[in-house]
């Protein structure tokens, strides 16, 4: 794979969507599937008449978390070791590399299956088991796609949605024989051949491969429980076959007791895919017989998150994508205009919170949004993604340009004569003010017209008729 | 009724004529209006943008103008929602350092600023809750849906976001329009997406903006309408001037000046 999980050094979050706006063929496939699936959504919410508490009960509960992580995490770590499992804890990227790539090595095998899991993406796993010449196989379907395409994921549940059939066909065709079993050889673009194809590939990986990687949706802390949500079974092979599981989770992913899944496991699958229920729970706690058992707790930045008072609500997030799929800027300019394995919206709360705002994508992120607040809408756990983006806009640096121009019109608001004697000038000049204005104003008149100028402004129009009156 | 006219900063310099129509419109009501001369902006540019102190600044003027009336009247969704959802954040967030802010380059060189400041958060917390959009005032203040208008034509109405997620409107301008005389209100597809004005969002990701406004138009066209309204002119711009610019024929007009709109006057 080229890179995915790190995305570093790209360009702008503009300069990519202006990229993607112009391919047609990914706009389609984009718009088809959100649509899909925000309808889906919305059916399986409207039926629930508690949607709202439920919400409230998901968005509290993690708040509460959060507010008590120190004592939680203990909490579990001291539950997971007493099930026989091993606790291990990363600080960043490079550090939870390593201690997997020990574990791995330990093991004497060279390859490993993975569940999908977007923490290892984040950290590049994959590559940086590659550097220590072990390969990570995806089994996820849509994770397949990517790997085997040699692409990267451009949504958080779908992560292959920016491809259609036919281009997965070409891909399996192409690409299934050098990672393993091939794609036979009169494959149709069918979602079942495709499907069909998918599982033989996999079922001779999972069969032959001694060591699992994992994420996981949830943590439980009283009793030291993962738990995974999936929908094709591939996660339950990659849990139960191999000797040796090791589970990647992000610090945030805790729930104090086993009651509270209750509340996520009705939140989650209505949000993401649009089901009452996904086709899989799994669920592990500590080492079964004759598997050993390895959780990596992942800071990577986000205790850092958690200390910003309006950016820390970000950490509820359960990675469900409600707010892609609604998104209307997602959908114009594709996941990997955001340059993150965290697209969309939350993606651009999140990554320049776990990253910072050093590179020019990650400054760009915040502004990715026009502020609908359709995501702030969908989110089951409420997390005000608005409100987060514009206090991200107020911490990232701005262009010299841009901060003239913004105290100008400070200045000009901060006197009503000021105003008044602009809005004058303007009156005046209102003739020659060209169809197409210069510099970054530009981007306005490439598509719009701009309004006619009024000879007169309202202020003015008040005052010399008395508002109306003569 | 002592109702003071917040006529916003966007509509004062470019779109006189809906202020004048808020004008028309609440004095048939039987309104007694003011406009105070002092306000402004209520500095969402600047809030939205990334610039908290100026919008701040900004914020503490428009209360300082507001606070003295009974009801605070705006033909803006997008200001209004400003005021309501944005300034008690402000007032919430204010770092104690800035408690008294200094003028914007000059340093200090607006008077009592420190005693305005220190009551920032209490005039935010009075004047806020007078601040009414154009139609809520008239639905939930008033108590009336038929304002007296005539307005043959068809009409599709765009619910901007920040009128629909921001105010939560819900289907008061709908209201309104459909008891208009001679107005045959027809429904807009995907009515609830963003057109892509979003501000600086216009302008930051042009791109983007303009493929999303370039589906609104084509959908406002759709409808064979000859007006789309809304009760945002900031959006009406920006969907107006790619209307224009592909020659759709297709005029926008502010939800006042169409309930302004009476047989007398035609």
């Amino acid at each position: 794979m080229s890179g995915a999980g790190t995305f570093l050094g790209m360009p702008a979050f503009p300069h990519n969507a202006a990229a993607a706006v112009q391919d047609s063929q990914l706009r389609f496939n984009l718009r088809k599937a959100t649509h899909t699936i925000r309808g889906k959504r919305a059916a399986v919410v409207g039926e629930l008449p508690d949607w709202a508490e439920l919400r409230r009960a998901g968005k509290e509960i993690k708040d509460h978390t959060l507010r008590h992580l120190d004592r939680y995490l203990l909490q579990l770590e001291e539950a997971v070791t007493a099930a026989g499992g091993h606790v291990h804890w990363a600080s960043d990227a490079k550090e939870a590399n390593r201690i997997v790539a020990d574990l791995v090595k330990a093991t004497g095998e060279t390859s490993v299956v993975k569940v999908k899991s977007m923490a290892t993406q984040e950290i590049g796993l994959n590559e940086a088991l590659q550097e220590e010449g072990i390969t990570a196989y995806e089994t996820d379907l849509a994770e397949l796609i990517v790997q085997l395409g040699d692409d990267w994921p451009s949504h958080i549940l779908v992560p292959a949605i920016h491809r259609n059939r036919a281009e997965i066909r070409e891909i399996f065709q192409e690409k299934m024989a050098e990672w393993g079993r091939a794609a036979p050889e009169e494959l149709t673009d069918e979602p079942r051949a495709l499907a069909e194809a998918a599982r033989l590939h996999l079922r001779e990986r999972f069969l032959s491969t001694k060591v699992a990687v994992s994420g996981a949706n949830f943590m439980i802390a009283e009793t030291g429980t993962l738990v995974v949500l999936e929908s094709e079974g591939n996660g339950r092979m990659c849990l139960t076959l191999p000797e040796t599981l090791i589970s990647v989770v992000g610090v945030e992913k805790l729930l104090p007791t086993w009651r509270d899944l209750e509340v996520f496991l009705q939140l989650l699958p209505r949000s993401s895919t649009g089901e009452r229920m996904n086709p899989y729970t799994s669920t592990w706690t500590g080492a079964t017989e004759g598997q050993e058992f390895h959780l990596v707790l992942l800071d990577n930045g986000r205790t850092d998150v958690l200390a910003d008072e309006v950016g820390r609500q970000a950490l509820r997030c359960i990675r469900c994508s409600a707010c892609l799929n609604v998104c209307p800027v997602y959908e114009r300019a594709g996941g990997h205009a955001y340059g993150s394995v965290y697209p969309g919206p939350i993606g651009a709360i999140l990554t320049p919170q776990l990253r910072g705002t050093a590179s020019a994508i990650d400054a760009s992120l915040p502004y990715a949004s026009s502020l609908c607040g359709a995501c702030f809408e969908a989110c089951p756990v409420a997390i005000d993604i608005p409100e987060v983006l514009v206090h991200l806009r107020g911490k990232v640096r701005h262009a010299r340009a841009e901060r003239l121009g913004m105290r100008a019109a400070g200045w000009i608001f901060d006197r009503p004569s000021r105003l008044a004697r602009v809005q004058r000038l303007g009156g005046r000049l209102r003739r020659f003010v060209p169809g197409r204005l210069p510099g970054p104003l530009s981007a306005w008149t490439d598509t719009r017209e701009i309004p006619d100028i009024p000879a007169e402004s309202f202020r003015d129009w008040w005052n010399r008729t008395d508002g109306g009156a003569r | 009724m002592r109702v003071a006219l917040f006529i916003t900063c966007v509509n004062d310099t470019l779109f006189p004529g809906t202020g004048q129509a808020v004008v028309t419109l609440l004095r048939r009501l039987g309104c007694d209006v003011e406009f105070p001369q002092a306000q402004t902006c209520c500095g969402q540019m600047h809030v939205n943008t990334g610039y908290p102190e100026e919008g701040r600044r900004l914020a503490g003027h428009f209360v300082d103008v507001f606070a003295g009336y009974d009801a605070v009247v705006a033909p803006s969704g997008s200001c209004a929602a400003m005021v309501r959802e944005q300034y008690p954040r402000l007032a919430r967030t204010t770092p104690a350092r800035t408690a008294a802010p200094a003028g914007l380059l000059t340093g200090g060189s607006a008077p009592a600023t420190a005693e305005r400041d220190d009551s920032f958060a209490r005039r935010v917390a009075e004047t806020v809750p007078k601040v009414h959009d154009l139609s809520e005032f008239l639905v939930d203040v008033l108590g009336v849906t038929d304002v007296g208008a005539y307005f043959p034509h068809r009409v599709t109405y765009h619910p901007t976001c920040h009128s629909l997620r921001g105010l939560h409107l819900g289907d008061r301008p709908t209201r309104l329009l459909r008891e208009v005389r001679g107005l045959e209100l027809v429904p807009l597809p995907g009515a609830e997406e963003c057109c892509g004005f979003g501000g600086t969002f216009a302008v930051k990701n042009p791109a983007v903006s303009a493929a999303m406004c370039a589906d609104k138009v084509h959908n406002v066209a759709s409808t064979g309408a000859e007006v789309l309204c809304a009760a945002d002119n900031s959006c009406l711009m920006h969907i107006g001037g790619t209307l224009r610019r592909q020659r759709t024929g297709v005029r926008i007009m502010h939800l006042a000046e169409i309930l302004a709109s009476t047989e007398a006057a035609r």
